[in-house]
């Protein structure tokens, strides 16, 4: 109960050290889930219409990648972007460095993406295979058809995204090793509530918790939202 | 009528290297109702889809206007739309009855288009449901749907894929006058699928028997059922079962 009410009081008197972490995380996922959303849906889309060679194999990739432990990916993250790692040794400007927000993105975008994806490719798969020819028939482009198909899964498609999100707002084991829970630069939510456990700082950890969980559940609630009435359909 | 508006040449269409359907040779006039009858399997709505220009021909060519349709030769999008077709199976959006009948609309990238829909919803009897969801619609209701979405379009052929198939009869005339005023008033070819032979003698001006994949006859409509060539075709006439 004291850990609620310092939840409370941190946020009231607008504790800068919180709405620091509390807008980092907020960055971190959601850039991460943008960009797993922009690559994620119209591959989804692709595996669920299109017929091609390695479909099959495209697809149980992303099933095994769906299930992923985050720990696995950060590991793969750290060892692709550390000095001495096939990306990390180019010094690439667009190659973000380790314990940066950027690689915290990169990790949780490489998280959320096989969610988004499948979960998508399964909406789409899920909508009548008639509506395509039907369509069609009324003069739709290929593009217009994957459109009205991808109107049709929207309820799906928006659960992907909000499955993408749950992951990463969520996640602690690949942000805290390749962010390294720096204070002031890579703390986020998770990994604060991990340190503040750590130290004994219970109530501290409970306020954080009770803050990631209402983050989370405005969040979705602000997704049904701007999809207006869709559920209600 | 006047001009053909298709010629098929040798058309086949095989599936796993099963052939349905070999048309040595079909034409369709303009400004005619044509219709297509046969049991089911017999290939009506493979004929239909090949002149959709949903999927191209296993072989031979398809003659649209000027434009040729073959294996390796798709139709441009522009002559692709002046073809439509009203399916067995009404499939509506998600979306209210106006989204529904402007859909084809909108692909063709018309915003304004609510006078025209509110016309065509009248002349389908449904102008007092603009704004319903479609999927509280009854099956009449919702084939009527269709078959607006299709009207608004002011296609030059209008193919009926079994379109009052399960339907009853109040709505069977409804869609008939629909279809009837449609060919008369605005000269659109029509072209009727049915293992109805009733709905064919009532529509169609010319009619033509398909069996396992084959065109058997074509005739005019009264010589199709008062007199026809083949043994076959008055069998299915005579509603015997002809496999």
């Amino acid at each position: 109960m004291r850990g609620l009410v310092q939840a409370f009081q941190l946020i009231i008197t607008r504790d800068p050290a919180l709405f620091e972490i509390v807008a980092l995380s907020l960055r971190v996922s959601g850039m991460a889930l943008l960009f797993s959303t922009l690559i994620g849906i119209p591959v989804g889309a692709i595996l669920g219409l299109s017929r091609f060679v390695g479909r099959r194999l495209a697809i149980v990739m992303l099933y095994t990648g769906m299930g992923f432990p985050p720990v696995v990916v950060g590991l793969f993250v750290y060892l692709l972007l550390s000095r001495s790692g096939p990306l990390g040794r180019l010094h690439y400007p667009l190659v973000p460095s380790l314990f940066t927000p950027q690689a915290m993105i990169v990790a949780q975008s490489i998280i959320s993406f096989p969610l988004v994806a499948g979960f998508t490719m399964a909406a789409v798969m899920g909508v009548d295979p008639q509506l395509r020819q039907q369509v069609q028939a009324l003069g739709a482009t290929r593009w217009q058809t994957t459109l009205t198909v991808l109107m049709e899964a929207r309820v799906g498609v928006l659960v992907s995204v909000i499955a993408g999100f749950g992951s990463i707002i969520s996640e602690v084991g690949a942000v805290m090793m390749v962010g390294g829970n720096i204070e002031h630069s890579t703390r986020v939510l998770t990994t604060a509530i991990v340190l503040e456990t750590r130290k004994g700082n219970f109530d501290l950890a409970i306020a954080l918790s009770a803050v990631l969980l209402a983050l989370s559940f405005l969040t979705n609630l602000v997704m049904l939202c701007l999809q207006g009435r869709v559920f209600d359909e | 009528m006047s001009g053909l508006i298709y010629q098929l040449q040798d058309v086949s269409k095989s599936y796993n290297g099963r052939c349905v359907l070999r048309v040595d040779h079909l034409q369709i006039y303009r400004g005619e109702v044509f219709s297509v009858v046969g049991p089911s399997g017999a290939g009506k709505s493979t004929l239909l889809r090949l002149l959709n220009f949903l999927e191209p021909p296993t072989s031979g060519s398809i003659h649209f206007l000027d434009a040729e349709f073959g294996p390796d030769r798709p139709m441009p999008l522009e002559l692709r739309r002046r073809v439509t077709t009203v399916f067995q199976r009404p499939i509506l959006l998600s979306q209210n009855v106006r989204a529904n009948v402007s859909y084809g609309l909108r692909l063709r990238g018309q915003r304004d288009s609510a006078h025209q829909v509110e016309a065509v919803l009248e002349q389908v009897g449904l102008a007092g449901l603009a704004g319903q969801p479609a999927r509280t619609l009854s099956g009449g209701e919702a084939q009527r749907v269709a078959l607006a979405r299709a009207i608004a379009l002011q296609p030059d052929v209008l193919l009926l894929d079994e379109p009052t198939a399960n339907l009853d009869p109040y709505n069977v005339g409804m869609i008939e006058d629909i279809v009837r005023r449609l060919n008369r008033e605005r000269g659109t070819t029509v072209v009727l699928v049915t293992h109805n032979v009733f709905q064919a003698r009532r529509l169609a001006h010319r009619v033509a028997l398909l069996l396992e994949g084959r065109i058997i006859e074509i005739a005019d409509v009264d010589t199709f059922f008062q007199s026809p060539r083949d043994r076959r075709t008055s069998a299915f006439v005579r509603g015997e079962m002809v496999y």
